[in-house]
């Protein structure tokens, strides 16, 4: 039909403008310099360690706040707890936040002279400017996201099959592996493919929170930003490109788990 | 659900490739960075600013084969100066500190991370200089001379912000000490067209195609044609304020910083910032590469003009200071 | 299959675990508790640091022009980028699900890569693409947070989008309904917590974005200046307090305005209690 042709167009037109064409730029600019240019700029210590600390911090933060999402979806949808609005006006919080104000808070409570920093000092741990800030940081941003995911398709499947296996004797946690979450399982993996994707995309927060050492605590984003600062742009995108691949691989094995699921 | 963790994995080592080393993304080698490595009795940390980075990078290997670095491993951080000084402030463990302007060594010294008596060496607790410079175009299309050409009609200027700077402020007060507040203000006013986040934004800012002239620190002309932006011209103007880097041990550190901070400022060290544009503050290193530097007739230093305090105060204060007054009608006058 | 073990939950575990398939007061208990420790608490650092000289101080560094300048700015471009991306987001969740071409599941892939790459990448590409037409102005700061939100809406639609039951379309359509119709009546309530979801998510990161922005903007007070960048320069310019009440203010009224959202999505059909 023509509206639908007219509809595929417009949004296609929308996405390439606003996202096609300077993602396109950016893997161009990746390869511009070769195959072996590109290996060559992703196999340097430097960005050896920033990819499995991207990775380490990836696969602390996203799995917590997934676990996190789903139990706060559920007490959104279908408790009636007191507080309950409060507590949905406040999920949101993490995003109004800026980069820079993220790291400033993080300072006035775990540095030297904050809240926490005596006593961490005293116990002789170190969480800013070392990978526990970072995962620290990278949950702060990334909390809303499984929560937003998931209410909706919650609120969408309704909870007539929990009840209807309740009659028939199931337990609370049987109901929820076997009912609830498969009802919900596109809005779980759209909530982890996001919540990766910008677990691993974040710089601002993290810039100012992990001290910048070269080979410790220097993730992808930020080898990014020093790359591009000593005019290798070549090596700026290659990483980036590494960031892009993440991302997919991410919606790859997300999809790939989704669809075997669905199949018993 | 964490099963899921190991298929990106997969696919991404399978994108590295086998084997874990390659060519360094530092010129130096790795071996500057790897703080561990057979036998090293001490480790520093530095922290510095981010321009000097590709000097270190060649400076520590070099300080390692010396005897009194051999064995000291480095762990180092780079960053805009004043964000580095905030995050030693804020318990950044740093045993050598390298940062582009005085206040950020002073804000320490308030803090007790280093003692009051930084600037008591031979070179006042300076490791290098640089003198506040014009970058514009190959060719100088716009014919450049001077600080009055800028007020040129028509001629547009890149330089970085100074309240998201510090080290941006060394530019204002390069125009302030040729011309006063007025030629700042008219500077500012009818010529700044962007005002970038940093110096280096600024480079890129200007490398980029924006803009006829960059107000920059004049290494960063060298870092530039090093790194392949070759499309650019030094002008240095006759009158121009020296840009000095202040370079301090923390208390606490070990031998080891006092023994890399001399290592910096002797012949050696310094010959590795002359190779990249900077001007040392060694003497006779300086004269071995006089030809390299412009020779301005007139340096003004910050003491000339009062002093880091009474600049900080007068000028830069975010409420009563001259030029955030400036920029504040600047926005107003520009604001549709 | 009927289980066999338990029949009955123990009283106790029921009332914790309030309504079958919910998590009930247990699940309140692990979010707050979460959301205190990870989120709250460096705020409330935060809060306690803009408070640090006072009331009047506080209201000093809050009301000055240039803040106020870059309070409005903010707010106003947030709200423009969250309405064409609602709409926007919309129309692309409708096409990635409802329609099939080629190509599709390769767009459907990189719609999240706005979040993978790192807001320099995403300022510098826009740079070069976009550059000479608008950089330094306002449309530059529009193009960056449209960027950066685009994926919002649209994966917020998706999955409920995926998990809606055709039949009342069908129904509508067997009765003669037109396709125009059927979408406005039958689908769009549905849709709409989805949507409210990803724009409240939309307009928050669009008000709190600094990198992209702070490359592509030129930072013109009063012109192009966002509140983010207006709290670096209170850091930059040692003024933590000043950059700390900029920040908590800025979060009060986004708090205000995603509040708002969330009310007007409980008066527009919500199907639970």
């Amino acid at each position: 039909m023509a509206s639908r042709l007219s509809l595929r167009l417009v949004a296609l037109g929308y996405l390439a403008a606003i996202l096609l064409v300077p993602v396109g730029v950016v893997l161009y600019k990746t390869f511009e310099p070769g195959l072996g240019e590109v290996r060559a700029s992703i196999t340097t210590p430097a960005a050896v360690h920033a990819f499995w600390l991207t990775l380490e911090v990836a696969a602390i933060a996203v799995p917590l706040n997934t676990i996190f999402g789903v139990v706060t979806a559920l007490v959104l949808v279908r408790s009636d707890v007191r507080g309950k609005r409060a507590l949905e006006a406040l999920i949101d919080l993490p995003f109004a936040v800026s980069p820079v104000v993220i790291g400033l808070a993080l300072f006035l409570l775990y540095g030297r002279e904050g809240w926490l920093g005596p006593t961490l000092a005293d116990a002789g741990i170190q969480i800013i400017f070392s990978v526990p800030g970072i995962v620290l940081a990278t949950i702060f941003v990334c909390l809303p996201f499984v929560v937003r995911e998931v209410a909706p398709v919650l609120r969408e499947v309704g909870d007539e099959a929990e009840q209807a296996a309740a009659t028939l004797g199931a337990s609370a946690w049987q109901a929820f592996w076997r009912i609830t979450l498969p009802a919900i399982r596109w809005g779980v993996v759209y909530g982890v493919v996001l919540s990766t994707a910008r677990a691993i995309g974040e710089f601002g927060a993290v810039s100012i929170v992990s001290g910048k050492i070269s080979g410790e605590t220097e993730t992808l984003t930020l080898l990014v930003e020093k790359r591009f600062n000593n005019f290798d742009l070549a090596g700026a995108y290659a990483a980036s490109a590494l960031l892009a691949a993440i991302a997919l691989a991410t919606l790859l094995a997300m999809t790939l788990i989704n669809r075997r699921g669905a199949t018993p | 659900m964490r099963l899921t963790h190991l298929l990106p994995v997969a696919v991404a080592a399978a994108v590295l490739g086998a084997g874990c080393g390659g060519a360094s993304d530092e010129s130096g080698g790795a071996a500057a960075t790897a703080a561990s490595g057979g036998g090293a009795k001490t480790t520093l940390s530095l922290v510095a600013f981010s321009t000097p980075e590709v000097v270190y990078d060649e400076l520590i290997p070099d300080f390692q084969k010396t005897a009194a670095g051999r064995g000291v491993g480095f762990k180092t951080s780079y960053g805009a100066s004043g964000e580095q000084s905030r995050a030693v402030e804020a318990g950044l463990k740093a045993d050598v500190v390298n940062f582009s302007l005085a206040p950020d060594v002073d804000r320490l010294v308030k803090d007790g991370l280093v003692a009051a008596d930084w600037t008591a060496g031979p070179t006042k607790g300076i490791a290098t200089n640089s003198v506040v410079a014009f970058i514009v175009r190959k060719g100088n299309p716009k014919h450049i001379t001077g600080w009055d050409d800028l007020l040129k009609p028509g001629v547009k200027v890149v330089t970085p912000n100074p309240f998201t700077s510090g080290a941006a402020k060394w530019n204002i007060l390069g125009a302030y000490q040729h011309g006063g507040i007025k030629y700042v203000d008219a500077l500012i006013k009818q010529h700044v067209t962007v005002q970038p986040k940093s110096g280096r934004d600024a480079l890129q800012t200007f490398t980029g195609g924006e803009g006829d002239v960059l107000i920059s620190y004049e290494y960063e002309y060298t870092t530039a044609v090093r790194k392949g932006q070759g499309d650019v011209q030094l002008v240095v103007p006759d009158d121009t304020l020296l840009i000095e880097n202040p370079i301090a041990v923390t208390k606490n550190a070990p031998p080891a910083a006092k023994a890399f901070v001399d290592y910096v400022l002797s012949p050696a060290g310094q010959q590795h910032f002359a190779d990249w544009g900077y001007r040392p503050v060694d003497q006779a290193v300086f004269e071995k590469n006089k030809s390299t530097f412009a020779t301005p007739s007139k340096v003004e230093t910050i003491a000339d003009l009062g002093g880091w305090s009474k600049v900080n105060d007068e000028l830069f204060d975010p409420q009563h200071g001259s030029v955030a007054k400036i920029e504040e009608e600047a926005g107003v006058s520009t604001a549709k | 299959m009927a289980s066999a073990t338990t029949t009955t939950a123990p009283l106790a575990r029921r009332r914790l675990l309030g309504r079958v398939g919910g998590a009930g007061a247990l699940g309140f208990g692990v979010s707050t508790l979460w959301l205190s420790v990870v989120v709250l608490l460096p705020l409330a650092a935060l809060v306690d640091r803009s408070l640090h000289d006072g009331l009047a101080a506080f209201w000093d560094d809050v009301a000055s022009r240039q803040a106020v300048a870059a309070l409005r700015f903010t707010i106003l471009i947030s709200l423009a980028v969250t309405a064409i991306n609602a709409v926007m987001g919309v129309l692309i969740a409708w096409v990635l699900v409802r329609d099939d071409f080629r190509g599709r599941r390769a767009v459907n892939a990189v719609i999240d890569l706005p979040f993978a790459l790192p807001t320099i990448v995403a300022g510098l590409t826009l740079l070069a693409l976009y550059g000479s037409a608008i950089a330094y102005t306002k449309w530059a700061v529009l193009l960056a947070l449209l960027f950066v939100t685009l994926p919002f809406v649209v994966r917020a639609v998706q999955p409920v989008l995926l998990a809606l039951d055709r039949e009342m379309e069908d129904a509508a359509a067997s009765l003669g309904a037109g396709s125009l119709a059927v979408f406005r009546r039958i689908v769009l309530p549905n849709l709409t917590g989805a949507i409210v979801s990803g724009a409240a998510l939309a307009f928050a990161r669009a008000v709190g974005e600094f990198g992209s922005v702070v490359l592509i903007s030129g930072n013109r007070p009063f012109d192009t200046q966002v509140s983010s960048v207006y709290a670096y320069t209170q850091v930059e310019s040692d003024n933590t307090t000043g950059a700390a009440a900029v920040s908590v203010t800025l979060l009060a009224l986004s708090l205000g305005i995603l509040v708002a959202l969330r009310v007007f999505e409980g008066r527009v059909g919500r199907r639970d209690g």
